[in-house]
Formats: C-alpha cells, structure tokens, sequence
C-alpha cells in the first residue's frame, strides 16, 4: 500500500482485535517506545542518518504522533562525505513530513578545532561524527536521542538496553545500564546526561525490509540494485567519487551493485545484487550468507572489538 | 495464506557451564541466523582457545570485558525465526546477580527456558529459576535436561528427573510445563529429534517453542487503557483535535463504549478509535491507539481508562513483592519515585515484611532490610492513587518499578499483590 493511498476509500472501519502478527508486535513496541520518549523526556531528538532504519523510525513516528507534528526535531550529521541520494532523500523526506531538519556539520567541527581529520588512504569521517553529534547534543542540550540501532546488528549490541544511558561525556558504560523491566522505562537523566533510545532494538534486517515493503517506505535509490563505477578494497567494493579515488594498483570496473546500509561514503561498501524492489532484496537476504556489517562496514573489521570501543565513545 | 507468524519472547536460564550458551548458539545455527562471517570468527575463537571442536557458545558472548574474564555477566537479547514464529530471546546469566537478570529478562517472556545438567539433576539453581519464572508469571516453562549423552540418552534418568520437577512444579501457576531431554552440544533434541532417545515421544525443543500456544493473553482480560500521551495538533485544520494515545494494557475498546477515566472517577463515551491508518471500530491488547472522548474532561498522562462495570482497585497503600536490583541497600522507610504503567509518583517503603528465600520459596521473618539480589514482601504508601490490579492478573497493570530520585538509578522491580496477600504465588 503506498502512503498516499491511506484514508482515501470511505470503508467501514476495521475491528483489530485478533493476535497481533509479529510484526504488529515489533511495531506496537516500537510506537510505545517513541510515545514514552516524548512524554518523559524535555528536549528528545531523532537521528536520521538518511538510511533504511531511520526511514523506519520516521514511518513509526507518524504513527506514534500523527496528526499532531513530532515532538522533536530530526537531526542528521552530516560527514560531508554523504552519498548525494542519501542527501536529496533527507531533504525530500523532511519536506513531506513538514517536520523540522537541524544538521551538525563534522566539516564544521573540523573547521572550529574540535575534530581532527584522519589522514591517508584509509582515512574516514565515521569516528568524527561522534564528536559532531555530542557537541550538537549538549548545544541544544538534548535529553534523549532517538536512533535506529538494532541488537541484531553486531555482538556488542546484544546487550544494547532499549533506554541506554550516557553520563556527562556522552559515553556508554556497561556497568551504569539501567535494569529494563516489563515496559517500564527510565529516561530520567540530570542535566548534561542524555539517554538514546532504540525503538527498533529487536528488529532484524530482515524485519526492516518485511516492514518496508509491507509500509511502501521510500528509500534512497542506492539501496536497490543500480551500476557504479568501484574498486575493490579490503574485501569490499567501493564507489569511486571525490573522497575515495582508486589507489595505486586499484583498477575501477562497473558493476552492478546494491548498497544494504548507507554511510560515509568512504567506509561503507556496496555489494553485487540485482535486487531492485524490497521483496527482491529479502528474497537475496533469505539465499545471502554474510552479515550486514560484515558485507559493507570497512569500519568494523579491523577489530572485533571495534562497535564496543565506538560506542564507549559515545559512537550511535 | 497459512496465517503471518507470530512472535515469541522467551528467557533462558541455567547454572553455569550447563550448556545454554550451546544450546542457544545451536538454535540459532541450525534457524540460519548465523552467517558464514560469524561462523568463521567463532571457528577461528575456538581454535584461539585451543578447542578442537566449533564452540558454538562463541556465538553468543557479548561484550569485551565478559570475554576476558570468559563470563556473561548482562542481559542479551538474541533473534531467530522459523516461518512459523519470530522468537526474542533474553539470554539470562545464571551466577553474578542472577536474580536482577533473570528478573529483567522473565519480566516480559511468554515462556522460560531453564537447563538442568542431567548428570546433576535439580540444584539450587534449578529452585531459584523456576521461582522467579513462576513469580514473575512467565506462562509457560520448559526444562531441558541437558547433556542426556553423558548419561547415555538413559530413559530412567530422564524419567527419574521428570518426576523430581513435576514435584517442584506442583504448587506453581504455569500455564504448561515441558520437560524435554536433549544434548545441545551435539543437537539431539533441540532442532532434530535424537536417534539416541527413541523412548522420548515429544516434541523437539524448538518443535515446542514453534506451537506453544501464545492466545487468551492480554486481549481476553478487562479493559485497561493507561494514557500514555496527550495529542493535540493544534493546526489550522485540526484546531480541536484532543486524543489520548496509549497502549491497551488488556482488554478491548469499541466505539461507543462508556469509560470510567481513574483516578479521578469520571465517565464518558469513546467518540473514535485513531490510528495513523485509519479509524478502527474496536481494538484489543497490545494494540496502540488514539481514542477520542465524548465529553471535554481533564483527562492526562497516567489517567487510566477501563469499564465501569470491572474496575481495578484504586490506592495508595499498596502490597507489593519487591525485587531489589541494586548494591545499595532498601533503607526502612525509603523514599522513591514508583513508576506504574504511565503513571510515576512518589512512594514511601513503610515496612519490609520479610524476605522471601528463592531457593526454598520460605520467608525469612528475620531480615528488615532488603540487598542486592534480595526479594521481599513489603507494604508502600504512595503520595497519589494508583489504578492497578493484582500481577497475578495482569502483569502491565500490578508491575512498577522504583527509581533512586538523586542517582536515577532503577532500584526494584515491584509485583503489587491484592490487600493483605500472604501466598506470593497464589494463582490469581
Ligand atoms: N557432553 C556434553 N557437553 C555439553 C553439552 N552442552 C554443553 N556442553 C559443554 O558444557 C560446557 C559448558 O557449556 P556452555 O554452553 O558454555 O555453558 P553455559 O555456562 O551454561 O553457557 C562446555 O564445555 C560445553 O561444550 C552436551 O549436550 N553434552
């Protein structure tokens, strides 16, 4: 069903009284985890980082909030070193929605001292929107930040609470994590502290994509299968552009690829696919034998440890 | 369409070394959620390790500092489907403060895993699991006697268990009890029946999991809907737009129904039932909805709707099992902040009436304060009414939890009991 057809025929109205399916279930969670946010917390925000998971909170917040606007404001950090899709998706999508769009800019960061540029071939944005998002956070002085992050995501997430807790320096620490009983949260922070919330915690990818397609969710067009110019480095192929030429020794070729997260353009890797609706895409998961971070994170492959590392720091 | 699957949350639990991070690593290797990347990361662990065989438990140790010291000490919350059922399943550890966690994870399971070494039968463990499954009125159980190869797949020891549970059991609430025998390091059992167990006629562990029946939940109990969230647009083409958005807790709601909004006592009518895709003529559990009212009340966060005709009690002075999930210690006459579905007040714990020993199910008169990993039976006294109904009923609406209002800390988890309760695990 595509979202402009909601509400259009004049039918009698539905009885929904029957076992929820699982992904009503999944949803249902969802909504009442976006709806406690916005009554227990002062100043919540949304992160939106133009990928499939937060084109889901947004589908989730319409339903939590509609017809009253959001409770908060959307806030994407830009690394500067965006797909250009993913950024006219963002600005489409927030002109739909006729929600408000802050940016925190890494390239400003950088600019004001705050963030060091990494240097050589491998050099990346992803650690620095860490600092871009904390200094955006205390300047608007957020109580809690509403993301995407799922506990099927990588092992260190597992453990992810629903209302994770940050101390004054934006870091996650095992040992502070609040107990999380039946559906009963605690957003309660003091000044400086900030909680984010993972709504859509116990979604897999594979939830994400049924919930697309089932939905009618837009997403950026270099999700589904499209050519490129890329390189093959470190196992993952890469999209030649601005901030990743092809090093010495790298020979670029087209192929025909699908990106299955979106990110700085220079750590997040596409792969080989044909899919180009999201029932093709489920179909490929269901047949694929790679992990999504695995598949396309150059970012987490040099350690093990590397998500559980990122995220002390305060990383999403 | 054979119907779209459902979703099953359940926890696990064990004593260590009884082979629930294998057997969880097995269920999810053999649903396919494994892939060829984490496979070989654990393979490669595994010879790290010096094993000579894929430790298939690998592939559920979390965070770094549990790896260094080989333990689990938190909470984690796994995945798998089979085309029938989407399961989440809280893995639980058994030793450091396994009550805080087995608490956490049972408190919003449909059905509790629990491992029993075969070789050593119940243990204290055992006892301390299948009490606070039962507590915290998770509605199915299910035992696994595990490692039956190192008892040589024996019918009589399994037999010999079955009836040792069953006598533990006996005086519980579970909805259904399943003793299954199985070897997850080997797989008998759990996805594929054992050819080395041709005595045992039932299902396998995850044949179970699959059909355990999940209705006659939530949806058949009366009404009971916690506002959660006051909506109102304010745009010029919706200027008088008032709804109450929230998830029902049980129960149904029609249009046209007469509600009694608590505490405050007064009542309307359901003018419409909202949702983001359109206008519903009634609706149950869990579902989340926006309802309008008839009439213009002060209706806010934390009022709660039901039908006039089946009310929950109304009060401050409250009888409540408590779960202390914290090092600091429950002072007599603590003060907290008490959530209660959408609803937090303040609440002072006016007597620890004793503790509740998890292994013999016995009270002990002679404790007066309640520590880390404790469970007790108090009474509180909370500053506004609260509208609620025994756990036994409804564990959305007798479940709270307790919040240190200088460190934010949440301290307890609370089960509200009718007035005067004394058997904390009378059926409701
Ligand atoms: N023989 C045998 N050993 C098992 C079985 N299940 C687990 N184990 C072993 O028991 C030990 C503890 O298992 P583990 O899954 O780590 O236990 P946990 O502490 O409960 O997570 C490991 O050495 C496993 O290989 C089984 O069915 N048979």
């Amino acid at each position: 069903m595509s979202p402009d057809s909601r509400g259009t025929a004049l039918v009698e109205p539905a009885v929904a009284l029957g076992p929820l399916s699982d992904l009503d279930a999944l949803e249902a969670e969802a909504i009442f985890i976006l709806r406690e946010t916005a009554a227990e917390c002062a100043r919540p925000v949304l992160l939106f980082s133009g990928g499939k998971d937060s084109a889901v909170l947004l589908r989730l917040a319409e339903k939590a909030f509609r017809p009253a606007r959001f409770p908060f404001p959307i806030l994407h950090i830009d690394t500067g070193h965006n797909f250009p899709e993913v950024l006219a998706f963002r600005d489409r999508t927030v002109a739909r929605l006729g929600e408000r769009l802050l940016i925190g800019s890494v390239q400003e960061s950088i600019d004001r001292g705050r963030a060091v540029e990494e240097r050589g071939p491998r050099a990346s944005r992803n650690r620095l929107q860490t600092i871009t998002l904390l200094d955006t956070i205390a300047a608007y002085g957020f109580d809690a930040a509403i993301g995407g992050a799922r506990r099927d995501e990588e092992k260190a997430r597992a453990k992810e609470r629903i209302f994770s807790f940050r101390d004054e320096f934006g870091q996650w620490d095992p040992k502070q994590q609040r107990p999380e009983l039946w559906q009963l949260y605690n957003a309660r922070v003091r000044p400086g502290e900030h909680v984010r919330v993972f709504p859509i915690a116990n979604w897999t990818e594979r939830d994400v994509w049924r919930y697309i397609a089932r939905e009618g969710i837009e997403l950026p067009e270099i999700y589904f299968a499209h050519e490129r110019e890329v390189v093959e480095r470190d196992g993952l192929l890469l999209a030649v552009g601005p901030y990743t030429p092809p090093l010495a020794g790298e020979r670029p070729f087209r192929a025909t690829v699908r990106y299955r997260t979106v990110g700085d353009m220079t750590c997040t890797g596409a792969v080989r696919s044909t899919a180009r609706t999201a029932e093709e895409i489920l179909a490929e998961l269901a047949a694929s034998t790679v992990s999504e971070r695995g598949a396309t994170r150059a970012d987490d492959r040099f350690s093990e440890a590397a998500m559980e590392d990122r995220k002390r720091e305060g990383y999403f | 369409m054979a119907g779209a699957p459902d979703l099953l949350r359940l926890a696990t639990a064990g004593s260590v070394d009884d082979g629930k991070s294998t057997l969880i690593g097995r269920l999810l290797y053999e649903t396919r959620q494994i892939c060829e990347d984490q496979y070989r990361a654990v393979e490669r662990a595994s010879r790290e390790r010096g094993a000579d065989y894929v430790d298939l438990a690998l592939l559920t140790d979390g965070l770094r500092a549990e790896r260094e010291q080989g333990i689990t000490i938190d909470v984690a919350y796994r995945h798998f489907a089979t085309p029938r059922r989407r399961f989440i399943l809280a893995d639980t550890p058994g030793h450091v403060q396994y009550t805080r966690n087995m608490v956490t994870g049972a408190s919003t399971a449909d059905l509790a895993l629990v491992l029993v070494d075969a070789r050593k039968g119940i243990v204290e463990q055992t006892r301390r699991h299948v009490f606070l499954a039962a507590l915290l009125r998770v509605p199915h159980l299910v035992l696994c006697l595990n490692k039956m190869d190192l008892v040589g797949y024996a019918e009589e020891r399994f037999a010999c268990l079955r009836a040792e549970l069953g006598a533990l059991v006996a005086r519980l609430a579970f909805r259904s009890v399943t003793v299954i025998p199985i070897a997850a390091l080997h797989g008998d059992n759990v996805t594929a029946r054992s050819p080395r167990m041709p005595w045992y006629g039932g299902p396998t562990l995850l044949e179970h999991l699959e059909h355990v029946p999940l209705g006659a939940g939530a949806e058949q109990g009366p009404l009971r809907f916690p506002v959660q969230l006051v909506i109102r647009p304010r745009t010029a083409d919706q200027p008088d737009y008032r709804g109450y958005a929230g998830q029902l807790a049980s129960g149904a709601v029609r249009v046209g129904d007469q509600v009694l909004v608590l505490p405050g006592g007064l009542t309307t009518r359901v003018a419409a039932i909202d949702t983001f895709d359109g206008p519903l003529a009634a609706a149950a559990a869990p579902r989340n909805v926006t309802l309008r009212l008839a009439d213009e009340l002060d209706v806010s966060r934390g009022d709660l709707l039901c039908h006039p005709a089946s009310p929950p009690r109304v009060g401050q002075d409250l009888d409540a099992v408590l779960c202390w999930l914290t090092p600091a210690v429950l002072q007599p006459r603590g003060r907290y902040l008490l959530k209660h579905t959408t609803r937090t007040v303040r609440a002072l714990v006016r007597e620890v009436h004793y503790r509740i020993d998890i292994a013999s199910f016995q009270p002990d008169h002679a404790a007066t304060v309640l520590e880390l990993n404790d469970i007790g039976r108090v009474t509180l006294r909370a500053t506004a009414p609260l509208a609620y109904d025994p756990y036994a009923q409804s564990r959305a609406t007798g479940a709270f939890i307790l919040i240190d209002e200088v460190t934010h800390h949440t301290v307890a988890g609370g089960l509200l009991l009718p007035p005067g309760a004394e058997d904390v695990l009378a059926a409701a």
